[in-house]
C-alpha cells in the first residue's frame, strides 16, 4: 500500500511537471504559410527558457514575443522547452538540436555553460545565447548595453526629481546589475550634478518582493522621490512601494509602466524580442554569423518605454533633452560607464 | 528618529509572514510531524489567494482560497505521514515539489500574461495583528487547554499517549488543520503585500521559520522572539546598507548575510540548548 501510494505520488509529480512543459517539447502550432528556406522545408527555431520560464513578465516573455513575431512575419516554426531546473539546460538544448531545428536559442546568462558544452557537438545547427558569451562559429552571443539604457533612465530621473535625491534597488551585486547601476548614476549626474544618488540597496534575492519593498521604503524615507530597480521579480515590491508612497519607480527589462500606471516614471526596456527576431530573420536570409552581437541604443536593443501614463507629467523640454542625449550616445559623444572603475573618472570629469 | 521608526515598521512587515509560518510549524512539530513542507504550503496559499482574488475580484474569497489551498496541502501531508506512514522528510519534500510545480503551472495558464492585475487584498494591519496575537494565543492554548495538552502529549511520546487512550492520528489531524490555516494566512499576506503572484515568491521563508522554531526550542514565545529578531535584522541591514563607518564603506554582502549569520550562530546553540519534541517523526 505504501509503495502504491509513493508510486501514485511520483506519477502525480511527473504529471504536473509534464504539464509545465518541463522537459517535453511542444510544437506551438504550425505557421500559417511556412516560407521555405530550401525545398519547401520550413525553418524551425527551438527556444529553451531558463527557470524563470514563460509568464515572468520580463526576460523570457520578451524572448518569446520576438519568436512569436518571427512566426507571424517570417513564417518560422517554433519549438519551445521550459527548464524546471538548471540541470535540464544541457539536455534541453541537445534535444532541440537533435530534433532538426535550424536555430536553437538559449535564454539567459545561466545557460552559458550548458551551451558551451552542446554547441560544438552540433556544428550544422546554429545557436544563439541571450546575455551569454559563448565562442564558436555556429553561436551568436546576443549582448545588451544595459548601461546605455540605464543612462537615459538616470538622465530622466535626474531631470525630474523634485527632492534632488534618487535611489536604486538591485537584485544582487553582480557585474550585470552593476551595469544598470553605473549607467543610471552617470545619467543622473549628467542631467544635474547636484542630484544625490543615495547608496544603492541590494535585496540579495530575485523573488523576495517584500524585502525590496522594505528597501524602497528606506530610500523614499531618506528623501528619494524616484527609485530605479534592477531586481527581477523582487522589483515588483519597489513599484508597490512607489504607489503606496505616491512617488516614482522606474521599471526594468520589459515595459512595466502599466503595473502601477502613473507611478512608474518609465521602464528601461531590454529588447530581447528584437534581438531574437533579428537573429531568426538572419537565419532566414542566410545571413547568420557567429560571434558577439551587441544590442545598444543604436541597434534599438535597449531604450526607454513610451511613458504612456507619465508623459504629460514630464516637461517637454526634458523629453527633448533625453532624445538629444540618446543621439549623443549613439553618435559616440557620450561614453557611458558600465562599471565602477569607469564610473569614477566619468563623474570626476563632469562640469561642477 | 524617522529611520528608527521605519526599521520598526519594516520589522513588523518582514517578521509577520515568518511568525505565521513558524506557528504553523509549531502546531505540526509539537504533535510530532516534522514539517519541512511549510514553504510549499505557503506557496500554495500565495497562488490560491492571488489567482482566486484576481478571478473573483473579492479579497475575502481570495483569503478563503489561500487558506483552503494550504489546508489541503497540509491534509495531504497528514495522509502521507499518518495513514501511509511515509517518512516525514520525504513526504515533506514531495509536498514542496508538487506545490512548486503546480503553482507555477496554474498561474501561467490561468492568468493573462499580457496584463498585470493587482490582487484585491484585505488591509495589511489585520494580518499583522493576527500574526502577533497567534503565538501568544498558542502559548496559552498549549499549556491551559485540553487540546493543547493533548497536542504536546502526542508529540512528546506518541506510544505512551496511545496507551493512555489518545489517538495520535486524530490529534495530528487537528493540528495539521491549524498548520494549513497559518501557512495559508502567511501566503496570503505575502501575496497581499505586493499584490502579484510570482514564482517561488515565498523565497525560502518557510525554512527560515523552521529555523526560528528550532532556535525557540519549539515553544511559541521564544520562537516568536526569534522571528521578530530575524525581521529586525533584515530591516536593519536594509537601513544600514551603503552607510559609512569611520569613513570606510562596509561591503554590502556583509549586511546581506547579517540575519543569516545570526541565525547560524543561534542554531549552533549560542542562545541555549534547544530541545526537540521527543516524538518528532515517530508514528
Amino acid at each position: 500500500m505504501k509503495n502504491l501510494l509513493l508510486a501514485a505520488l511520483a506519477t502525480a509529480t511527473l504529471f504536473i511537471a509534464g504539464c509545465g512543459n518541463s522537459s517535453s517539447t511542444s510544437d506551438s502550432g504550425g505557421a500559417p504559410n511556412p516560407i521555405s528556406k530550401d525545398n519547401g522545408k520550413p525553418i524551425r527555431v527551438g527556444i529553451v527558457f531558463d527557470t524563470g520560464g514563460r509568464g515572468d513578465k520580463s526576460f523570457n516573455d520578451s524572448a518569446w514575443a520576438g519568436l512569436e513575431r518571427a512566426q507571424k512575419e517570417l513564417g518560422v516554426e517554433p519549438k519551445t522547452v521550459e527548464s524546471k531546473s538548471e540541470k535540464d539546460y544541457e539536455t534541453n538544448l541537445a534535444t532541440l538540436a537533435e530534433s532538426g531545428c535550424d536555430l536553437v536559442i538559449a535564454v539567459g546568462i545561466n545557460m552559458q555553460t550548458a551551451l558551451k558544452a552542446v554547441a560544438p557537438k552540433f556544428p550544422e545547427v546554429k545557436f544563439a545565447t541571450v546575455d551569454g558569451d559563448v565562442p564558436g562559429d555556429n553561436v551568436r552571443s546576443l549582448q545588451f548595453k544595459e548601461a546605455e539604457g540605464s543612462f537615459l533612465a538616470g538622465y530622466l530621473a535626474g531631470s525630474v526629481s523634485k527632492s534632488g535625491k534618487i535611489g536604486f534597488v538591485g537584485g544582487q551585486e553582480i557585474p550585470l546589475i552593476k551595469r544598470f547601476e553605473c549607467g543610471y548614476i552617470a545619467g543622473a549626474k549628467t542631467a544635474n550634478p547636484n542630484v544625490v544618488v543615495l547608496p544603492a540597496k541590494y535585496a540579495n534575492s530575485w523573488n523576495n518582493a517584500d524585502l525590496a519593498k522594505a528597501a524602497a521604503n528606506v530610500l523614499y524615507s531618506d528623501g528619494a522621490d524616484i527609485i530605479y530597480h534592477a531586481a527581477g521579480a523582487s522589483g515588483l515590491g519597489v513599484i508597490g512601494a512607489a504607489a503606496e508612497q505616491k512617488k516614482f519607480a522606474i521599471g526594468v527589462d520589459s515595459d512595466q509602466d502599466y503595473i502601477q500606471p502613473g507611478f512608474v516614471l518609465t521602464s528601461m526596456i531590454k529588447r530581447v524580442d528584437e534581438a531574437v527576431f533579428q537573429t531568426v530573420s538572419d537565419i532566414k536570409n542566410n545571413a547568420f554569423t557567429g560571434g558577439v552581437k551587441v544590442f545598444d541604443l543604436k541597434a534599438n536593443g535597449v531604450g526607454l518605454s513610451e511613458m504612456k501614463h507619465t508623459k504629460d507629467k514630464i516637461p517637454a523640454d526634458v523629453l527633448a533633452k533625453v532624445e538629444q542625449v540618446k543621439a549623443d550616445i549613439i553618435a559616440g559623444k557620450i561614453q557611458v560607464p558600465s562599471k565602477q572603475e569607469e564610473l569614477d573618472p566619468y563623474l570626476a570629469a563632469l562640469p561642477k | 528618529m524617522d529611520s528608527l521608526f521605519l526599521v520598526l515598521k519594516s520589522t513588523v512587515t518582514l517578521s509577520a509572514p515568518l511568525l505565521l509560518a513558524a506557528m504553523a510549524g509549531y502546531t505540526s512539530e509539537r504533535t510530532g510531524v516534522i514539517n519541512i513542507a511549510l514553504e510549499g504550503k505557503m506557496l500554495a496559499g500565495c497562488l490560491a489567494a492571488g489567482l482566486v482574488g484576481i478571478l473573483s475580484g473579492s479579497a475575502v474569497l481570495g483569503v478563503l482560497a489561500g487558506v483552503t489551498a494550504a489546508v489541503l496541502m497540509s491534509l495531504l501531508h497528514w495522509l502521507l505521514t499518518q495513514s501511509y506512514s511515509i517518512d516525514h522528510i520525504v513526504s515533506g519534500m514531495a509536498v514542496n515539489a508538487v506545490s512548486f510545480g503546480a503553482t507555477s503551472f496554474l498561474y501561467k495558464n490561468y492568468t493573462d500574461p499580457s496584463k498585470v492585475t493587482e490582487t484585491p487584498t484585505l488591509p495589511l494591519p489585520a494580518y499583522y495583528a493576527i500574526a502577533f496575537v497567534v503565538p501568544v494565543a498558542l502559548a496559552w492554548v498549549s499549556s491551559r487547554t485540553r487540546f493543547g495538552l493533548r497536542l504536546r502529549a502526542v508529540g512528546g511520546d506518541p506510544e505512551k499517549s496511545r496507551s493512555m487512550g489518545l489517538n495520535p492520528g486524530a490529534v495530528r489531524f487537528k493540528s495539521l488543520l491549524l498548520t494549513g490555516l497559518f501557512c495559508g494566512l502567511s501566503g496570503t499576506l505575502i501575496v497581499s503585500n505586493t499584490g502579484y503572484f510570482t514564482d517561488g515568491m515565498t523565497a525560502g521563508r518557510g525554512f527560515i521559520a523552521l529555523a526560528a522554531l528550532i532556535i525557540g526550542s519549539w515553544r511559541p514565545i521564544p520562537t516568536m522572539i526569534a522571528c521578530i529578531a530575524f525581521g529586525f535584522l533584515e530591516a536593519l541591514q536594509l537601513q544600514l546598507q551603503g552607510t559609512r563607518l569611520a569613513g570606510a564603506e562596509i561591503p554590502r554582502e556583509l549586511w546581506n548575510v547579517l540575519p543569516y549569520l545570526a541565525t547560524v550562530i543561534a542554531l549552533a546553540g549560542f542562545v541555549g540548548k534547544s530541545r526537540a519534541p521527543a516524538g518528532l517523526g515517530k508514528p
